[in-house]
């Protein structure tokens, strides 16, 4: 509220600013001429709001010293005293100093149609007389040239020691036959954590959480919902689904489950990407359906033992967003 | 005996009797001969109102409404408090709107959504009780997805996750163990009641969340942020550059081919 | 006194005629010609305030439990250099006021920057000699864009981590080299190795910094050697410079826009919340919030992202254009592209290679101005796409069908701009009627005929109502 004040009062007093101003600078021509509009009137202002500006540049000074670190009322203070340092110069610039309309000559350079010309050819004539007397110049050019690529690309290599082997490093995966599932505790997940309808993130047991491909989202549906591909048949027991967090598109994390309460009236059950919106059919093995992501979203086959959730095989693709060396529909 | 003396002691006897009915009775859902009162005015207002799509003794009806059997309280509590049924049209997303039942009504059909079949009870929270930090983590885990950091609520393709400013505690939790409309499901075994208590605790947070750095601005991050650079700084200093300098953008470029003067 | 100054300073320097012609030197005083300072003080405030914040940010990613001030994130692993951010903007003395005073700043210099460009492109002010210049100015922004996401994305919060997700995707879906060009510079699979936020810490401090700094002496010097252009009118040439001298008349007006943008800025950074990093939380690989968007001057990326529809480019099984080049990178080179090549583009379609120190309003090249309001309107659509997810929670407009609106608008809208600018310059040219009439303007011509005189007969000579077409000038 105070806030608010505050800004509609430096509204209004900018206003009345703009006023004085305009009446101050009505009909100037900008002709040559000289004029001293200092008037004792205009002096006195500008004396009085650069007192302002100090008075409230001290205000923040002492805020700053014995408040308790407000920043609003820090931030007004600077603002005060800018702002009336500001009106203090701007009046000034136009109504104390002198106020001149000159005109001055634009130096003429390398206009094609201009005496400036010859500059240009001298410059060129000297940069041919320095290859004087040179007979085999195609060739030390060629040999330049060598040399040339030659230590540029010497000079280039060392970069690539910024980085690691590309493949190997986004094909990575922390997941094998076996792997348990745990959660962000570093606690075993329960197939009986999972409620139909229900999601949560899961990561291979032992790995870096900040992994990509460790990352997962489990999901729980009905089993006869299901509609996997038949070589995927047995990777969803109990209608438990596994799949990679980290979406195809950009490599934002998979942060939203839709499960509908009432399944003939909504849209099914999908894995929704907050940065895109690209939408992902759990049902079908992580098909995309909405928005631009292209590959679908790597699943992993589960099994459950003892309660426990553990992976049953590798990711069914690579994990994040595409590149070269990625395939297609993997 | 005198005619009123009979007549009081049958009355007192009816009295007492209805006293013993009364302690007798059990909760609703688990009443197996005579359903309370409550119950019983609430299958009334069920079949006027709710039937239609959830079909007699919510069995559901199908492509118009789910089966209520199992739903329990929660649920029943949940949609009829937040206005979200009854639907106007059957297929319409539920959002939240004054509820259209007064506050003995509802409790009348909760009461009977809570007889048909086990179904999850009005769960008890207790926000005070929940770490706001343990909250906090819960709420970015389970819920920003849908809901956004700050509970402003967000887009869930196929639907609206609204935001949480209007939710009481009970409702948060509520929404959690039901999972309505498109919402995931969070079970006990996932989500345990304390831990539902942070959640709501947090969720009460972002209701006034902590504004050091001044007008929040709707908190939702930068695009009112960028409006304010623009429709604020920039315009602001653009007035300033207006009156600094001079106005009026000079003459007219002569057309190719005119003579200059 | 001021004689003594100036004396000791010209015996060591030989500064003397310098200082001369600095203080005479002549400033055009348009109001619009104050754009491109405005651009500078925000940077210069940038750096100002920058430097303060290196003095307490620490670029970390180790982890440590947040034992700190504000209680929702107490007991959580968050990063140093998260923790560093949240310590400066709780526990320092206008510690808070000085971040949101240069993150204000940040915003308020890329969009200085466009003004001016919008200015610069509709005046014709790029056209030569100073089409280098102008180059130099796209780079600047093109830095500047950078500089801000590096900057923000350092605090290692929960949005500006989602966005560096975003951009390491956009780096791999270079075709061929994408994928050696992620993993180079984030030093492997995203998040990448601890040397990464280093290096981006550096760039930020130091590398963008320093080279934006420097083109900017570049961009100040080449706008001094040929002088700053002018509008037409009366007295104004060619060859000559009309307006205010550099000292005291004009340099008090810059110094007060200074203080004014200062004001303004601090204002701001005191007033309105911006960036509040302690409530996203901070940034995991596995966390994702819904409503995440980029800082404004990167919301045309985002929305050509997700307006792209859904097809990479796949040869057997190779994929060699993933989907986020088209809106991550296609899109943005497209614009500055064309940007470049304007002056050439221009010089070609309208046969005038002269050199030009006057400037045109928008209204006197219909077609210039038109084909900047197509361009402008079409990345404004694009950008306005982006939040389209926020105007479904705010205005319960449906998402899928505000895409399918906004992929017809960006084709329909930027012709539509085109058409209607060109029609309203050209109307407002007819309506001025004929020049003779009114204030005669004295225009000081060259001696010697201009190149623009021998006028290639493909220039576009049609007659408006009012003027009278005559043979070119001999």
């Amino acid at each position: 509220m105070i806030a608010r004040l505050i800004r509609l009062g430096r509204w209004l007093w900018r206003i009345a600013i703009a006023g004085v101003l305009l009446w101050l600078r009505r009909g100037k021509e900008p002709l040559p001429e000289r004029e001293l509009p200092a008037s004792p009137r205009a002096e006195k202002g500008v004396a009085a709001l650069l007192v302002g500006a100090g008075i409230a540049g001290a205000a923040f000074a002492l805020l700053y010293a014995f408040d308790e670190a407000n920043t609003q009322l820090l931030g007004v203070a600077a603002a005060v005293a800018l702002g009336l340092l500001a009106i203090a110069l701007i009046v000034a610039s136009h109504a104390i100093v002198p106020q001149e309309t000159l005109s001055e000559e634009r130096p003429r350079f390398a206009d094609p149609a201009a005496e400036r010309g010859t500059e240009v050819e001298d410059v060129a004539m000297r940069a041919r007389e320095g290859v004087d007397g040179i007979t085999r110049r195609r060739l030390l050019g060629a040999a330049g040239g060598a040399a040339a690529v030659g230590l540029g690309a010497a000079a280039a290599a060392p970069l690539a020691s910024l980085g690691p082997r590309v493949g190997d490093r986004l094909r990575e995966s922390p997941w094998r036959d076996g792997t348990p599932l745990v959660d962000e505790n570093s606690r075993p997940v329960l197939a009986d954590d999972l409620t139909v309808g229900g999601f949560l993130t899961a990561f291979a047991e032992g790995s870096d959480k900040r992994d990509l491909a460790s990352s997962l989202v489990v999901v729980r549906v009905r089993p006869e919902e299901l509609e996997l591909p038949p070589e995927r048949a047995d990777w969803a027991p109990e209608g438990l689904l596994a799949f990679s967090k980290i979406c195809t598109h950009a490599q934002c994390a998979i942060s939203l489950f839709r499960y509908p309460l009432f399944a003939e009236r909504s849209p099914g059950p999908a894995l929704v990407c907050p940065c895109h919106y690209s939408t992902f059919d759990v049902l079908k093995g992580g098909r995309r359906i909405f928005g631009p992501a292209v590959r679908p979203l790597p699943q992993l086959p589960l099994k459950i033992e003892v309660g426990h959730l553990l992976a049953a095989g590798e990711l069914s693709g690579a994990v994040g967003a595409s590149w070269g060396g990625v395939e297609e529909g993997s | 005996m005198r005619r009123a003396s009979r007549l009081a002691i049958a009355a007192t006897a009816l009295v007492l009797a209805f006293f013993a009915a009364g302690s007798l009775a059990r909760p609703p859902s688990q009443s197996t001969s005579r359903p309370s009162p409550l119950v019983e005015e609430g299958r009334t207002l069920f079949e006027e109102g709710c039937s239609s799509c959830h079909g007699f003794s919510g069995k559901g009806v199908e492509g118009r409404g789910p089966s209520l059997i199992g739903a329990g309280e929660a649920a029943a509590d949940f949609y009829l408090r937040t206005g979200r049924m009854p639907l106007n049209q059957v297929g319409d997303e539920p959002l939240r709107a004054p509820p259209h039942y007064p506050e003995d009504e509802i409790r009348a059909l909760v009461a009977y959504v809570g007889s048909l079949g086990e179904g999850p009870a009005i769960p008890t929270v207790e926000p005070e009780r929940g770490s706001l930090s343990e909250g906090m983590q819960l709420f970015d885990e389970s819920c920003a997805g849908c809901h956004g950091t700050g509970g402003k609520g967000g887009v869930a393709i196929g639907g609206y996750a609204p935001p949480l400013g209007a939710a009481t505690p009970t409702q948060v939790a509520e929404a959690i163990r039901v999972g309505p409309y498109l919402m995931p499901r969070f079970s006990a075994a996932q989500l345990s009641d304390a831990e539902v208590d942070s959640i709501a605790r947090y969720v009460e947070l972002t209701r006034e969340p902590d504004d050091a750095g001044g007008w929040g601005i709707g908190h939702i991050g930068p695009v009112p942020e960028g409006l304010i650079a623009w429709l604020a700084a920039i315009a602001a200093i653009l007035l300033v550059a207006r009156l600094i300098g001079e106005r009026g953008a000079g003459e007219p470029t002569p057309k190719r081919g005119e003579p200059r003067r | 006194m001021i004689r003594r100054a100036v004396s000791t300073l010209d015996q060591r320097t030989g500064a003397g005629s310098i200082l001369g012609k600095a203080l005479k030197y002549v400033f055009p005083d348009h109001w619009t010609f104050l754009f491109g300072e405005i651009a500078l003080y925000s940077f210069v405030i940038l750096v100002g305030t920058g430097i303060y914040l290196t003095l307490f940010f620490e670029p970390s990613t180790s982890q440590v439990v947040y034992h700190g001030s504000y209680a929702p994130l107490r007991g959580q692993e968050i990063s140093k250099a998260y923790e560093s951010a949240l310590d400066l903007s709780f526990n320092v003395r206008a510690g808070l006021l000085i971040r949101q005073v240069h993150h204000w700043a940040a915003l308020t210099f890329v969009a200085a920057i466009v003004v001016h460009l919008m200015r610069i492109f509709f005046t014709g002010a790029f056209r030569k000699p100073r089409d280098l210049n102008y180059y130099i100015g796209l780079t600047m922004l093109m830095l500047a864009v950078l500089e801000g996401y590096a900057g923000y994305s350092l605090l290692d919060d929960l949005l500006s981590g989602m966005g560096l997700a975003i951009g390491n995707a956009v780096a791999l879906s270079i075709p061929f080299v994408g994928g050696q060009l992620g993993t180079l510079i984030w030093g492997g699979r995203f998040p990448g190795t601890e040397a990464f936020m280093s290096r981006l810490f550096i760039t930020h401090v130091l590398l963008l910094p320093v080279a934006i700094g420097g083109l900017m002496a570049v961009h100040l010097a080449m706008v001094a050697t040929p002088h700053h252009t002018q509008f037409r009118g009366r007295g104004r040439s060619e060859t000559n410079v009309v307006g205010t001298p550099l000292w005291p008349a004009y340099a008090l007006r810059s110094l007060g826009l200074f203080a004014a943008v200062a004001a303004v800025l601090f204002a701001l950074g005191g007033l309105v919340q911006i960036n509040p990093i302690w409530q996203w939380g901070p940034y995991e690989p596995y966390l994702g919030t819904n409503g995440a968007q980029p800082d404004w001057y990167l919301g045309w990326l985002i929305g050509a992202l997700r307006l792209m529809p859904h097809f990479d480019v796949v040869l057997g099984s190779y994929t060699v254009v993933p989907n986020p080049f088209w809106g991550g990178v296609l899109f943005p080179l497209l614009v500055f592209g064309f940007l470049f090549a304007w002056p050439s583009i221009e010089r070609r379609w309208s046969g005038d290679r002269a050199q030009h120190n006057l400037l045109d309003r928008p209204r006197d090249n219909p077609r210039r101005s038109a084909v900047g309001a197509a361009l402008f309107t079409w990345v404004a659509t694009i950008f306005f796409a982006g939040s389209a997810d926020r105007a479904f929670v705010q205005f319960g407009v449906p998402y899928e069908g505000q895409l399918w609106a906004y992929r017809a608008a960006s084709f329909v809208l930027p012709l539509l701009a085109y058409l209607l600018v060109k029609r309203m310059c050209e109307a407002l040219r007819r309506s001025e009627g004929h020049p003779g009439e009114g204030s005669a303007p004295v225009i000081v011509r060259p001696a010697v005929p201009h190149a623009a005189e021998r006028a290639s007969p493909l220039v576009d000579q049609r007659p408006t109502a009012g003027h009278q077409a005559r043979s070119p000038h001999k």
